[in-house]
């Protein structure tokens, strides 16, 4: 970056954290590193012993597909997310305090049911069609709505608040220093947002797109709505229609190369830049009024996003909910609060494991330890980037080899998690797809802390507990906060891990969905879909009613 | 703890005898550049040392090894005669030294009485207030208690980092930078303020800079460093009047340096007799003189070769660069009444008593050589 940040300083020993380091954290990081790294070991390993890639017909295709979904989610989410955290960042307009909240919320909305309400919708049989031909008349063609264009609005329209929230996040913590700055030396709010903000968010907007695309690469129910079929569609098919390892793990090793060149792409886009703040977080950049024309459209703006990815879907929903209602009392049914349970259990389970486990790495890494821990912290972030059905089928294949090694041990029957599956599973698949996004989260407050105040809490004499418990866990707490947030919406999420790897008889909210939406059942789907998109609220109005957060803006 | 089974007198005898900080060897390299290399350095109870250097000489290096932040790749550190690196590894949080960085680095989530405590955790509670009061009232911010830190100044802001530090008594401070951060007409009083703190606590402090005016005046002794090496250690006026090499005399100021002859004790450059060399008789050598401006004189004589080439206005004084017939040119400061013009013929001389260093390459030469 060339253009100087007033009222930040770059402190000379930014590259140089504490790099004596502690062998008691460092060897905690290399621990996670292995569970994490474990199922995909354990999938790479089995592709290895099998021999060559078994790729079925269309790969190219599949690739092709992919590639493109990618690249064309990553733009959609980039320009809506970070103009609108610069609209509500920089601005100040009619709402504006709400809508910035309301506008996290399509976050608790999944693909998998902003795609089905969005089919239902615009599909030929749907209301906006059948209204279309009624007034133009029948010889209107169908429109192109199960195709890569409403795969990539369904997508965008899910996954911009990730980059909305982590570009957000940056511009809350700038001191309106460096802009006001750069204002009174002359440059348009237009200028200075490409010249100073944007570059001093760029770590934060990687960080947002890199967890977008690896969501792209993941995803495989949604895009089966719209007949997209990614590389990933590919690994579950295989998966379903033959339970063929070999093919399945063979495409996921394509997945895997995109993954790569995904976080690869994010490192370049982070650079080595890391800036800090001189004198501790900023207040926030002071917002310029938008008046007549400019609010009412800075206003509209936010209402439509915010409408399109959440009010009208949710609206949709809530009448589906109604009817079905009306017509028998699906609250009688014992297996709402039965999935219900499960989601909730196994979310927050997760997502305090993920939390804990991020802040471990963060901290051991702002100790020090040398080059082998650095590594070990990043090959915990690839396990976002690997599908679920790979993960999957990775701990499927750990817990064989457990089971063999039970057996060697004289133990016939093993652990039996084999073919009755286990929540064990899930939740070790949980934490290894999971703590990528939590340490993303938490590593990015942690590099805003200055390590000369972590060097000078070192000398006061804070060992590495009081450290973490008195400097780092309160400066990072926003990162933390995000981190949970983060999780828990996506465990409730979560989909292909679950139907993989449920036990007999376990089935969370999510697959309940699934399978009721599958079968074009959307009046039914829409209840628990609401469960769904409900308890993914409520973290994210938390962290947004945390008057400590609110304190800090 | 060594020092938890001593008792009280043992620890202040130890103290007042044993350096505060003790280097022997210590190395430190990232990756292929070696950024401190064998330095040996000591810094006696009580005692303020300044280090100086041109940026990334290793100044900051040291002392992170000496806080505990690096660990050396050989040698041994030893603070108040006890080993902290080396045969054995003490971390930061068991040394106790003090710490203040160029950003302060304060907690930015806690106020500043909680910031003054953060060390004070081995004490007694009830003795804690107290202490945060006494230090604070120290540095003169006994009203900010209460404040954090995003609410103070700079120079505040830097007090407070200096009272943190102090608060658990450590033998040592280290102080990276600290004033660079301040305005330049708030840093001389800063400046003050905080060598009288750290002499009422009686610690002794290493004042890392790259001032040299602030390297002059602080401390009580000097260190220059170079490349990872410490090149000369002294008192402030003798590593100014008597630098050891060229390096240093450059650094530490203004010089010019004009080829001279020593003959029979007498030292003559291209202006003339320059002083008197006691002590070197017998000598007849060729060596180079080192001129400061403030041992040059000038006068105005239009029978002279040498002109006044250029002339700086710097308040007090006026700075007038010379040429001389040989090409080469000589430094003078001048007092406020003297304005000689540019093109001015003067007479060029050394001011009466002025013992200028000589040097032979690049070492200067205490001893008429060999």
């Amino acid at each position: 970056m060339t253009v100087p940040a007033p009222g930040l300083v770059r402190p000379r020993t930014r590259r140089r954290l504490l790099a004596a380091g502690r062998p008691g954290w460092s060897a905690a990081v290399l621990v996670v590193a292995a569970v994490i790294a474990s199922p995909v070991v354990a999938v790479a390993v089995g592709a290895l012993l099998q021999g060559g890639l078994q790729l079925p017909g269309g790969v190219g295709g599949m690739v092709a597909t992919t590639l493109a979904l990618t690249v064309l989610v990553a733009l959609g989410t980039s320009v809506l997310g970070t103009g609108l955290a610069w609209l509500v960042s920089v601005h100040e307009f009619p709402g504006r305090r709400v809508l910035s909240w309301l506008l996290v919320l399509p976050l608790a909305v999944p693909a998998y049911i902003l795609g089905f309400v969005f089919l239902s919708t615009f599909d030929y049989a749907g209301p906006v069609q059948t209204g279309l031909r009624s007034v133009l008349g029948d010889d209107l063609g169908a429109l192109p709505v199960r195709s890569l264009g409403g795969a990539t609005i369904v997508l965008v329209l899910t996954l911009y608040p990730y980059v909305y929230l982590l570009v957000r996040a940056a511009f809350s913590d700038l001191a309106p220093t460096a802009y006001d700055a750069a204002r009174t030396l002359g440059a348009s709010p237009a200028r200075a947002f490409r010249t100073v903000l944007l570059p001093l968010a760029r770590p934060s907007l990687a960080a947002g797109l890199a967890l977008v695309t690896m969501e792209v690469l993941t995803d495989f129910a949604t895009v089966q709505y719209f007949n997209v079929r990614t590389v990933s569609v590919g690994v579950y098919l295989v998966w379903k229609g033959s339970f063929d390892v070999a093919s399945a793990v063979s495409l996921a090793s394509l997945v895997l190369l995109f993954a790569v060149a995904v976080l690869a792409a994010e490192r370049a886009l982070r650079g080595d830049a890391r800036y800090h703040q001189r004198g501790g977080r900023g207040r926030g950049l002071e917002r310029r009024r938008l008046t007549g024309g400019r609010a009412v459209a800075a206003t509209g703006a936010c209402v439509t996003v915010a409408a399109l990815a959440f009010g009208l879907p949710v609206l949709r929903l809530v009448t589906w909910a109604a009817a079905a209602v009306a017509e028998e009392n699906p609250f009688t049914d014992t297996r709402f609060a039965d999935h219900l349970t499960s989601s909730v259990l196994v979310a927050a389970i997760a997502a305090t494991t993920c939390v804990l486990v991020s802040v471990v790495l963060a901290h051991a890494l702002r100790l020090g330890g040398g080059p082998w821990v650095r590594a070990a912290a990043q090959v915990t972030t690839f396990g976002y980037a690997v599908p679920g059905a790979v993960v999957g089928i990775g701990v499927l294949a750990l817990f064989s080899a457990a089971d063999r090694l039970l057996q060697a041990l004289g133990r016939e029957d093993g652990t039996g998690i084999l073919v009755t599956g286990s929540v064990l599973g899930i939740l070790l698949a949980y934490v290894v797809r999971f703590t990528a996004p939590a340490y993303q989260a938490v590593d990015a407050s942690f590099a805003r802390i200055p390590p000369t105040v972590s060097a000078s809490a070192l000398t006061l004499g804070a060992g590495p507990g009081r450290l973490l418990g008195r400097v780092h866990l309160p400066l990072a707490r926003s990162g933390v906060a995000v981190a949970l947030t983060l999780v828990i919406v996506d465990a409730v999420k979560e989909l292909p891990l679950v139907l993989l790897l449920r036990p007999f008889g376990f089935t969370t909210l999510s697959v309940w969905v699934y399978e009721l939406a599958s079968e074009n059942f959307w009046e039914r789907a829409a209840l628990p879909a609401l469960l769904i998109v409900l308890v993914a609220v409520v973290p994210v109005a938390l962290t947004f009613r945390n008057p400590a957060t609110r304190h800090a803006r | 703890m060594m020092a938890g089974v001593m008792s009280t007198s043992e620890t202040v005898a130890r103290v007042a005898t044993e350096p505060a900080l003790r280097l022997r060897g210590a190395c430190k390299a990232y990756g292929a550049h070696d950024a401190v290399r064998a330095v040996d350095l000591e810094i006696a109870a009580g005692e303020v040392l300044t280090l100086i250097g041109p940026s990334g000489c290793g100044k900051s290096t040291l002392l992170r090894l000496a806080a505990g932040l690096e660990r050396p790749d050989a040698g041994s550190v030893e603070l108040g005669g006890r080993e902290v690196a080396g045969s054995r590894w003490v971390p930061p949080e068991k040394r106790r030294v003090g710490l203040v960085f160029q950003d302060h680095a304060l907690f930015p989530h806690l106020d500043v009485a909680t910031n003054v405590a953060f060390g004070l955790d081995r004490l007694p509670r009830a003795q804690r207030g107290p202490r945060v009061a006494e230090v604070l009232d120290l540095v003169g911010l006994g009203h900010v208690r209460d404040r954090h830190p995003h609410e103070l100044s700079g120079g505040e802001q830097q007090r407070v980092a200096l009272a943190r530090a102090l608060a658990p008594c450590p033998s040592l401070v280290l102080l990276d930078e600290p004033f660079s951060s301040l305005d330049e007409n708030l840093r001389a009083q800063v400046r003050a303020d905080t060598l009288a703190a750290i002499r009422a606590t009686g610690s002794a402090a290493m004042v890392v800079t790259h001032d040299q005016t602030e390297a002059l005046s602080l401390g009580d002794r000097l260190a220059v460093m170079r490349d990872g090496v410490v090149e000369q250690v002294g008192a402030p006026t003798a590593v100014y009047e008597t630098p050891a090499n060229r390096f240093v005399a450059t650094f530490m100021g203004d010089a010019d340096f004009l080829p001279a002859h020593v003959q029979r004790a007498l030292l003559t450059c291209e202006i003339g007799v320059v002083s008197t060399v006691p002590g070197w008789g017998d000598s007849d050598v060729h060596v180079e003189v080192m001129l400061r401006p403030h041992e040059v004189a000038l006068r105005a004589e239009p029978t002279s070769t040498a002109v006044v080439e250029r002339v700086e206005y710097h308040g007090a004084f006026v700075l007038h660069e010379v040429r001389l017939a040989s090409g080469r040119t000589v430094r003078s400061w001048q007092q406020h009444g003297v304005r000689l013009e540019v093109g001015t013929a003067v007479d060029v001389t050394v001011v009466p008593g002025s013992r200028p260093v000589l040097l032979s390459g690049d070492t200067a030469l205490t001893a008429p050589p060999a």
